[in-house]
């Protein structure tokens, strides 16, 4: 487990390099974000049903369908990595055996363009662990799309697939 | 558990609704849908700049005043209102026309908050679960039972055949903004220019109109807006291709 939790961890502390950039490298990063099943709320105690909020909520196992207890979260902190910018270290929360959360907990904020890099680089991190998957999709979202190029995007496919 | 979807062409877009759940075929849900798509077909008459006799037109012509509007109108102007102040300017309801003279346009935050009424219509559907997509902005909601999680897909904006990730869930909304779709048509309203760049912001939350408004700004706002972003939008997630 440790060596696991080790290589996530500097597989985490790469991304926040990587994300750090914000190029067009970004898509092609996630690939390499470990691949986990991922809550998307970071809110430690996830609302359960109708929440206060609506939330967007939780690609826990079994959340609504099987009453097991709840496996203990545990946080890890990783080793500090040395950066360009300054030093960076992690912290990942594990449930289960899955990530449930991301968070630099030690990052460069030595000038202005530190606070930029961060600014971006951060909630994208936490988020980033989103799963990458190729398996069924119910939706795309993406740039908005107008009716005359409906008939050619992939939503038409979903859409006339369940019509 | 079934499931059907339908698309209609409205506020010159594709908007689909896919149902979940054990009695989608039943007249009453037939019923429902078809309310939600006159819903927002009523939003566009009234809020479209591609209808002379639209409120929004008659307002950027000069022949209504914004206090004797429809207080739908009223509402959305309002809430114009506090989205630029939420994002310090990034957001605008003044946008240029063909001949670059600013104009009340507040197009980039109806299609969120009429997606968010036509959810609060289909959240009544008991038993079922849906999916609304207006043109590239989805909000998901209700209960089919199941616990099965939505599976919304974030195009990639440098080959819009790709998915670029999917994020899951049954409540909420996500918004993508960027040019892939449509070319520069985001403005900047603080540098006073329409923003070129390739790439996307999605943003994922309780409520579509938020997500959409801040995935606007993000896109378009400096850097530091991020900051602003993760103070305020409490819930409220952001993924940048």
């Amino acid at each position: 487990m440790r060596r696991i939790v080790s290589t996530i961890l500097s597989t985490i502390s790469i991304m926040v390099l990587l994300f750090s950039y914000h190029t067009s490298s970004s898509s092609a990063t996630i690939s390499a974000s470990p691949v986990v099943q991922q809550p998307l709320s970071s809110d430690p105690n996830p609302p359960s049903g109708s929440s206060k909020n609506g939330g967007t909520s939780t690609t826990k196992p079994g959340a609504a369908a099987k009453p097991s207890p709840a496996p203990a979260a545990i946080a890890y902190t990783g080793g500090v990595a040395s950066t360009r910018w300054g030093p960076v270290q992690v912290r990942i929360t594990v449930r289960g055996g899955k990530i449930t959360r991301a968070q630099a907990v030690q990052y460069p904020q030595g000038n202005n363009r530190d606070g930029q890099i961060n600014g971006y680089a951060l909630p994208i991190l936490d988020q980033a662990v989103v799963q990458k998957q190729s398996a069924a999709i119910d939706t795309i979202s993406g740039a908005t799309v107008t009716s005359d190029g409906y008939l050619q995007s992939l939503q038409s496919a979903i859409d006339q697939a369940h019509l | 558990m079934s499931r059907k979807a339908w698309v209609q062409q409205i506020m010159g877009m594709p908007i689909s609704i896919h149902l979940r759940g054990e009695d989608v075929e039943s007249p009453m849900v037939a019923q429902v849908v078809e309310d939600v798509f006159e819903l927002l077909r009523e939003v566009d008459r009234l809020f479209s700049t591609y209808r002379d006799d639209s409120e929004v037109n008659r307002i950027r012509r000069g022949e209504l005043d914004a206090e004797h509007a429809d207080p739908l109108v009223q509402q959305v102007i309002a809430l114009c209102q506090q989205a630029g102040e939420l994002t310090k300017g990034a957001f605008t309801d003044q946008l240029p026309d063909d001949q670059g003279v600013l104009r009340f346009d507040p197009t980039g935050l109806v299609k969120g908050w009429a997606a968010d009424r036509a959810a609060n219509r289909l959240a009544e559907l008991s038993g079922l679960s849906f999916l609304l997509n207006a043109g590239g902005d989805v909000v998901v909601g209700g209960t089919d039972g199941s616990g099965a999680l939505w599976r919304v897909g974030i195009e990639d904006p440098r080959d819009r055949s790709r998915v670029a990730q999917v994020v899951e869930l049954h409540h909420g909304g996500v918004a993508t903004s960027g040019t892939a779709a449509r070319g520069a048509h985001l403005y900047d309203p603080n540098a006073q220019t329409f923003v070129d760049r390739a790439g996307s912001i999605t943003v994922i939350g309780p409520r579509l109109m938020w997500a959409d408004v801040w995935a606007t700004a993000l896109f378009v706002g400096s850097k530091s807006l991020m900051l602003r972003f993760s103070e305020v939008a409490d819930g409220y997630r952001v993924i940048s291709q």
